[in-house]
């Protein structure tokens, strides 16, 4: 018998980030996320920890970035719309360099849009997410056992570089159930949090956690301070699958459980005599842009499948550069492709090629 | 010699920013002189806000956050409830606490968060100049109310302390001033108080500072000063609203 | 090899617990599971389903357009998704509750009246356990004593008594 046990995504994320270390929870109550904070409910009582239930998804944003400026590992979870309202904060807890983690079940919009699983947060996730030149590290799983170990490193990522970190799913991945092994995830080393606010205890001078330089100079060092981190970020963290691409006539890109449904069609494809692969960015930033360019000298086109109206297409184009084309197929407001579709579109660009 | 009087060693050795006249400093000194008192430079965390008092981190010693506008509240929730131990303030505004930060101010006083809230009401937005304020008084007249504040067009002011002393979450509520000697006296003691309550885990306490702002009122600061008495005082009565203890259920019951 | 389903019925029926139980009894012997639920508002009282994957290898897509299995526990269900199932799979409808038959020559179509049986045999609120053992019976996907064992250990203790009532209604599904 394994050791699996079988669970949804959302609680795969909430037990995960408690055996991550995570003992507090800020959260507001939204579809189809709300599983996280139950869960978080539930649990962190009985570990010494706390699961608030915040006035507002502003409130509970402020709260982690409270929580996180006194150096306590913590974290927030809310659904598209939910997003949209914290983002305020998440601009000044990334202006602060203030680790944490964000989790974003993502839903069809825009507006209240619908509770199915969309990835149209794509755009807000990897360019905006709140005023200013900033950037969360972005994680998407596509399974559940992805939920839970993503959620673990992204932790240690934030507190690695300082910055925040968001773990993008969709409804989908939040509401189904696989088996979820939580005995191995790897730790790192992490930096000493030197920069708390937690009360000087009269051993060093004052910190203060700030994100305001009324002075333009000071604000641009700042910003290029930031980004030589963020460099270090493109450098070293990027993480993604491939399948079956190392003769691929066509590659598929698509994460999260888009990137599933694209797995299945690339099999049937290739039953069908179409050499078809797929590259899964497992960070959508940093984005794999690299790896996606040296595959354009081998592949002879790209194909994007999400659930939108295609959004990260824009960055295969630009990782791509013009090499080779680009196409796109999506389905949006809480349509999830079928494999039936994905595998039409491939035949379709492959009687073209 | 005999030193007689000094700076508050949580007071941070730079200029302050204020304009000339602006009551700021007064209760800056009066929350320093506090922490001094009660010893707990150490270990006490401040929030800052959005407005005049934006720079409050550059003004205590003790670690600081700046916080977002109106928000300072629940960022203080996270600091405090994630580290029970530190002693916690937030210093805000009129805009900041009774306007943008409403949802705040009344959640985290209904919660009964144990933190120290000092709440400066001029009136009026003094740092982008002179705007209409939750706080504004029928008639004022302000860049954004230019005919006065009509009650059918902009509503009627906000009593803070009133409306929160209703909440069961709050330790003490007292409204204060300090345009005389005898009256920063009082409003000394109510913000010792305030902070008292916190090592003491009885909740949320607030002190309205009424406060002047004689370069948005188009005052001199002593005419500010009477204009805060002749207009102020009347609309905001000075007192104490609620002092007792936050209504709490017994932690051994938190499922924990 | 690789088996998908859809258990579609009405919200109370236990369509999300059949879809449960069918992945559970997958992971804990060895297999690749996924359970997706249909999830909202229509979880109260309005029509409910779920799709469930069991294979020996890697799962692609959780989600699936024409199942293998189709379990429809209602007419609306029915309707839905039979035309859907997929060539050469199988049907288990509730004929109690279903009055129509599958006019479908290239699937297999299993009738169980479990409705009926379930009052018949003082087992109100089991139907969905009796048409688990006639899924059992007729796909051998699972054995019925690997399965039961799983079933049982799903039952909290506080609900005990449920336990064999469970076992009696599998037992009747699977000797029909």
């Amino acid at each position: 018998m394994s050791e699996k046990v079988l669970m949804k995504g959302n609680e795969a994320i909430a037990e995960a980030a408690i055996s991550a270390g995570c003992l507090y929870f800020f959260g507001y109550p939204i579809t189809p996320q709300t599983e996280v904070a139950e869960y978080m409910a539930r649990r962190l009582p009985k570990v010494g920890g706390l699961c608030l239930q915040a006035e507002s998804e502003v409130a509970a944003i402020n709260m982690l970035m409270g929580a996180s400026s006194a150096g306590t590992r913590a974290m927030t979870s809310s659904s598209s719309p939910g997003i949209s309202l914290k983002s305020e904060g998440i601009s000044y807890i990334a202006g602060c360099d203030l680790p944490c983690l964000i989790v974003n079940v993502q839903r069809g919009g825009p507006g209240l849009g619908g509770i199915q699983p969309s990835q149209q947060d794509y755009y807000q996730a990897t360019r905006g997410v709140g005023h200013g030149d900033l950037r969360l590290i972005v994680l998407a799983p596509s399974s559940v056992q992805e939920m839970a170990s993503l959620t673990a490193e992204a932790f240690d990522l934030a507190d690695t570089y300082r910055m925040p970190a968001m773990l993008l799913a969709d409804g989908a991945l939040g509401q189904m159930m696989e088996p979820v092994d939580f005995s191995v995830f790897p730790k790192r080393e992490l930096p000493e949090k030197t920069w708390a606010t937690n009360g000087t205890k009269g051993k060093r001078k004052k910190n203060i956690v700030n994100s305001l330089f009324i002075e333009p100079d000071k604000l641009e060092q700042s910003i290029l301070a930031r980004y030589e981190r963020y460099a270090k970020v493109e450098a070293e963290e990027v993480r993604f699958e491939e399948v079956m691409t190392e003769d691929a006539d066509i590659v598929l890109v698509a994460f999260g459980i888009t990137a599933r449904i694209a797995k299945s069609a690339i099999a049937e494809a290739r039953k069908a005599g179409v050499k078809a692969g797929l590259l899964r960015p497992i960070t959508l930033w940093p984005f794999p842009k690299k790896r996606l360019n040296e595959l354009a000298d081998t592949a002879k086109a790209f194909l994007s499948v999400e659930m939108s109206m295609g959004q990260m297409v824009d960055d295969v184009r630009l990782a791509v550069n013009g090499k080779r084309p680009v196409s796109f197929f999506g389905r949006t407001g809480g349509m999830i492709p079928s494999v039936e579709e994905v595998t039409a579109e491939i035949m379709k660009i492959g009687e073209s090629l | 010699m005999k030193t007689v009087f000094d700076r508050p060693a949580a007071l941070s050795d730079v200029p302050l920013h204020y304009c000339p006249g602006c009551t700021h400093g007064i209760v800056h000194r009066l929350v320093a002189e506090t922490i001094d008192e009660l010893g707990i430079l150490d270990n006490t965390v401040g929030i800052a806000p959005v407005g005049c008092s934006v720079f409050a981190y550059n003004y205590f010693e003790c670690d600081m956050i700046e916080a977002a506008h109106g928000r300072a509240p629940a960022v203080a929730t996270g600091v405090k409830r994630t580290h029970p131990d530190t002693v916690v303030f937030t210093y805000q505004g009129d805009g900041d606490l009774a306007a943008i930060g409403t949802a705040e101010t009344v959640h985290a006083a209904t919660r009964g968060e144990n933190i120290t809230v000092i709440f400066i009401n001029n009136c009026i937005y003094g740092m982008t100049g002179g705007q209409m304020a939750p706080t504004t008084i029928p008639g004022q007249v302000t860049t954004t109310s230019p005919y006065g504040r009509k009650r059918n067009v902009q509503g009627s002011p906000i009593r803070v302390c009133e409306m929160l002393s209703t909440l069961d979450g709050v330790a003490l509520a007292a409204r204060v001033t300090v345009d005389c000697p005898k009256n920063i006296i009082q409003a000394k003691k109510m913000i010792k108080k305030a902070f008292q309550n916190q090592l003491d885990k009885k909740g949320f306490s607030i002190i309205e500072v009424l406060s002047t702002c004689p370069t948005n009122w188009g005052l001199s600061p002593k005419d500010a000063l009477q204009w805060l008495r002749d207009n102020m005082i009347p609309y905001y009565p000075l007192g104490v609203y609620k002092d007792g203890e936050a209504l709490r259920d017994d932690p051994a019951e938190n499922g924990q | 090899m690789t088996t998908t389903f859809i258990f579609a019925g009405s919200g109370g029926q236990g369509i999300q617990f059949s879809g449960k139980q069918m992945a559970k009894t997958g992971m804990h012997l060895g297999k690749n599971v996924t359970f997706l639920p249909s999830y909202g508002p229509e979880m109260r009282g309005g029509t409910s389903n779920c799709t469930v994957v069991v294979s020996d290898g890697e799962i692609g897509s959780p989600s699936v357009s024409s199942p293998d299995v189709l379990v429809a526990m209602n007419l609306p269900s029915f309707d839905k998704f039979e035309p859907k199932i997929a060539k050469g799979g199988t049907l288990f409808c509730d004929s109690t509750l279903v009055d129509k038959k599958s006019a479908r020559e290239d699937i297999k179509a299993v009738y169980v009246p479990a409705t009926g049986l379930a009052n018949e045999h003082d087992l109100m609120g089991f139907a969905n356990v009796i048409m688990l053992g006639a899924i059992l019976k007729n796909t051998g996907i699972f054995g019925i004593e690997e399965f039961e064992e799983f079933l049982v250990g799903s039952i909290p203790p506080s609900r005990a008594a449920l336990i064999e009532k469970n076992k009696k209604a599998l037992r009747l599904g699977w000797e029909l």
